[in-house]
């Protein structure tokens, strides 16, 4: 086990090496100049070389690609070009509200999906069923920003019960943080949800024609026991593996969400550095990316462990 | 058990909401700007963003006033040498950086010669400038080499980049490079530790500055802060900026687009009011072909019926205006001199008296922005007159990157952009960004022409106003041969704001001193 997870670790380095250097060529591949956005709109071309000069943009790419692995082997992602900040300490101001937000909505989407699922293996070919799976395929269609606009419109706008948008740190308190995630959180996990129910419904029913549920109920068990102690454990591994999955989209997702809440996290940073060709922050974050998403399906994997005694690593 | 656990949930969750009470109640005036703060150097970037943070935490020599007078403001008095080549200027008494250190003459001088490195009008200024020297440490000595007539338009100028006063060590940094240290002596000072690029800014009120007496007067007289914090939230999203307008989450949102006004007409604790004048611009990249043919870029002044490109943005009538004139309207340089009306058939007998044999027309549009509009009714209009058009939809990023090359079409060249400089930076031909003419350094798309440019020095030579309006007329009548650029209206971008705010000013840049809301 211990030297299954030494090898999936050592694996990421060539993982992120790779990402690392991909995103390095696509952003200079990409049309735009950090130099002439931060010149500004009545720059001269001088002004703009100087500038270029500065950032260290006019060097050949090769040389720039060296100094950037020479300061990510030093644990140093670079400092924006814009701000003038660290990558590291920008990226520490918005790691908060983004992983606050997907725990809320992974939380959200579990406590959504996982009932709704199981009632509708429960009762399949049911109108309960049908019911599950309209909603199932209505959350699955619905774009993120409609669903989000119409709960500010119902909840915020209409009824006043959470704010339209904005982040209140945790530091601020647990409760204020929560009321803030509220509206994001449900948006991102509609979609979320869906999946969650769908696949949890596929698994469960599988599970359920198995021969060990068979002999349980003939054993005289209770139905919700069976349900609970022998079925769902059996049918987690594909839930699970879609959690995991699931995270990966969150970090797409969330991109939408912290827009349209106005949640300062990761996928704003994201969007914006893009925007302003901030090229070492863009690079951080990919690289963030990569690794969470790397650490994810490890996590995942081994967890099958829990759920499967017969899995070995 | 039970019970307990119960009563100590209760517990927690009360602890929880007095954690989240602010510690001291205090009058947070909250602003969604119309974009992000990128930079902290007023002088080393013309991005509007950053001129409005310099307003909130420097202060000038000199302000315009409402008339678009230049008058004191750091200046307690000034005197002119009877030749006009000297001109000494005394600091008021009291003034003081955010850091509690005097702003002294030292200063003036480091910050004005920083400026008259980067800035356009700056750089006349130096280079017209004999010796700029600290008489005593609240006199400042300008001699000129000559008779130069801008020397208080420069340095009261009111849009990018601003003459701003920085103390002698931020001043030092060399102009190619930002400054990090936004110590200024205006009448907020940023709370960096609580600045979160592309998130937040906030500023608090300064207790060292000292207000002229005067009452406000455009960007002129006293800036009295009334509020303790201001708040820059950052919100990329209108439609998320006008839901926390209503549900009152923030206090002002700018540069609401123009289709949201009807949203909150009915709501009586919103008002909309004008933020800024905008001139829609039209540039044709006059260094590559087709563009460099003079008689397609009149074709393209006639073609262009303004009202029809700006109603495409806004179609209220007091929030736009057709404007016969490379200058604002409500300048005092504006003239219709010369001015061709709209019309297609002269239009396309020009296109025609050119010799245009169907060379692409690439037209680059930033679909964010304001002109986007304008740029897809210029585009038909243009094929509807027969060219032809590829018409290149981008971000802004891609479009400032592509504008700066002049390749030819087939190697990543382009025709035609549109932007909207602010009306501070398009009264005077001076510092009107797109009617220079200077060649290689001129604006994106190197308009060239010596007569104009002989008219622009002109201009800085004539001391009075008349004799400025008379020079002003002759480059209009000669642009409208050159055709540097076609304007496409006049418009105004418009702020929504909670109607309970008392004292918000409207002098054509965002500014946040003499407002007040209720604690």
């Amino acid at each position: 086990m211990i030297s299954y997870v030494l090898r999936r670790l050592a694996a990421t380095v060539p993982v992120l090496g790779f990402v690392g250097l991909f995103v390095f060529f696509l952003l200079r591949l990409t049309p735009g100049d950090p130099a002439i956005l931060i010149a500004g709109d009545q720059a001269t071309t001088a002004q703009i070389a100087s500038i270029r000069a500065q950032l260290g943009l006019d060097r050949p790419l090769v040389e720039q690609l060296v100094a950037w692995a020479g300061q990510l082997a030093q644990g140093d992602l670079g400092r924006s070009v814009f701000s003038d900040m660290e990558v590291t300490r920008l990226i520490g101001m918005r790691i908060e509200p983004t992983a606050m937000l997907a725990l809320v909505a992974i939380l959200m989407a579990l406590a959504i999906a996982l009932p709704l699922g199981t009632l509708s293996a429960l009762k399949a070919g049911s109108r309960t069923d049908r019911a599950v799976m309209a909603f199932a395929m209505v959350g699955f269609s619905s774009p993120v920003f409609v669903v989000a606009f119409l709960l500010v419109y119902v909840f915020a706008l209409s009824l006043g019960w959470f704010p339209t948008q904005g982040y209140v740190p945790v530091s601020q308190g647990l409760l204020p943080c929560l009321n803030s995630l509220i509206l994001p959180g449900l948006a991102l996990a509609m979609l979320y949800a869906a999946l969650l129910a769908r696949v949890t419904r596929a698994s469960l029913l599988e599970v359920l024609s198995e021969d060990y549920v068979r002999t349980a109920h003939a054993k005289g068990m209770k139905p919700g026991r069976v349900v609970l102690r022998h079925a769902l454990k059996n049918c987690a591994i594909p839930v699970v593996t879609v959690v995991g999955v699931g995270i990966a989209a969150l970090l797409g997702g969330v991109v939408v969400t912290e827009t349209v809440f106005n949640i300062p996290g990761l996928g704003r940073l994201t969007t914006d550095a893009i925007l302003r060709r901030d090229y070492p922050v863009v690079q951080g974050l990919i690289l963030l990316f990569s690794l969470v998403y790397v650490t994810v399906n490890l996590l995942v994997d081994l967890s099958y462990v829990l759920f499967d005694p017969r899995i070995r690593y | 058990m039970r019970k307990l656990t119960r009563r100590m949930a209760l517990a927690a969750g009360f602890a929880l909401s007095l954690a989240a009470l602010p510690a001291a109640a205090q009058t947070v005036l909250k602003v969604r700007p119309f974009g992000d703060l990128r930079t902290l150097d007023p002088m080393t970037t013309s991005d509007y963003m950053v001129r409005n943070h310099a307003y909130m935490v420097y202060d000038t020599l000199f302000a315009q006033d409402a008339k678009g007078l230049i008058k004191p403001q750091m200046v307690e008095s000034f005197t002119t040498s009877p030749d006009g080549l000297t001109w000494t200027f005394v600091l008021r008494d009291g003034l003081k950086f955010h850091d509690n250190t005097p702003v002294t003459s030292t200063d003036v001088v480091a910050s004005v010669k920083r400026w008259g490195e980067r800035d356009g009008l700056g750089q006349q200024l130096a280079a017209h400038t004999a010796s700029l020297t600290a008489t005593d440490p609240k006199t400042v000595t300008l001699v000129l080499k000559d008779r130069w007539g801008l020397v208080l338009d420069a340095l009261g100028k009111p849009s990018s980049m601003l003459p701003v006063i920085m103390p002698a060590r931020i001043a030092a940094t060399p102009s190619n490079q930002n400054i990090t240290d936004a110590t200024g002596s205006g009448p907020f000072m940023l709370v960096k530790e609580q600045w979160s690029p592309g998130s937040k800014i906030v500023y608090a009120k300064a207790p060292t500055y000292q207000p002229r007496k005067e009452a406000p007067d455009g960007l002129a007289g006293g800036k009295l802060a009334n509020v303790d914090r201001v708040e820059w939230l950052i919100m990329p999203d209108a439609q998320t900026a006008l839901n926390a307008l209503q549900a009152g989450e923030i206090d002002i949102f700018e540069e609401m687009p123009p289709d949201m006004i009807s949203l909150v007409k009915g709501n009586s604790k919103i008002t909309v009011s004008k933020l800024s004048a905008l001139q829609g611009v039209f540039r044709m990249n006059q260094s590559q072909p087709p563009f460099n043919n003079l008689k397609l870029r009149q074709a393209i002044l006639r073609l262009v019926d303004q009202e029809q490109a700006v109603r495409a943005y806004v179609d209220d009538k007091a929030l736009y205006t057709v404007c016969p004139s490379f200058y604002m309207c409500d300048s005092p340089y504006f003239t219709d001199a010369a001015w061709p009306k709209a019309d297609v058939a002269a239009a396309k007998k020009l296109i025609a008296e050119s010799g245009y044999k169907g060379e692409k027309i690439v037209v680059l549009d930033a679909t964010e922005t304001a002109l986007s509009p304008q740029t897809l009714v210029v585009s038909q209009l243009m094929r509807d007159a027969g060219l032809n058009v590829d018409y290149q939809a981008m971000d802004w990023g891609t479009l400032s990157s592509r504008r700066t090359s002049k390749n030819p079409i087939e190697q990543g060249g382009w025709s035609t952009f549109a932007s909207g400089p602010a009306a501070p930076d398009m009264t005077e031909p001076v510092g009107h960004l797109a009617l220079r003419s200077n060649c290689e350094n001129s604006w994106f798309g190197w308009p060239c022409d010596e007569a104009i440019e002989k008219l622009r020095a002109e201009f800085t030579m004539t001391p009075d106003l008349e004799g400025r309006k008379a020079i002003a007329r002759k480059i209009q009548e000669r642009a409208v041969e050159t055709v540097p650029y076609v304007p496409v209206g006049q418009f105004w971008l418009v702020r929504g704001q909670q109607a309970s705010l008392n004292g918000l000013l409207s002098p054509g840049v965002p500014v946040y001193w003499n407002v007040s809301k209720n604690r």
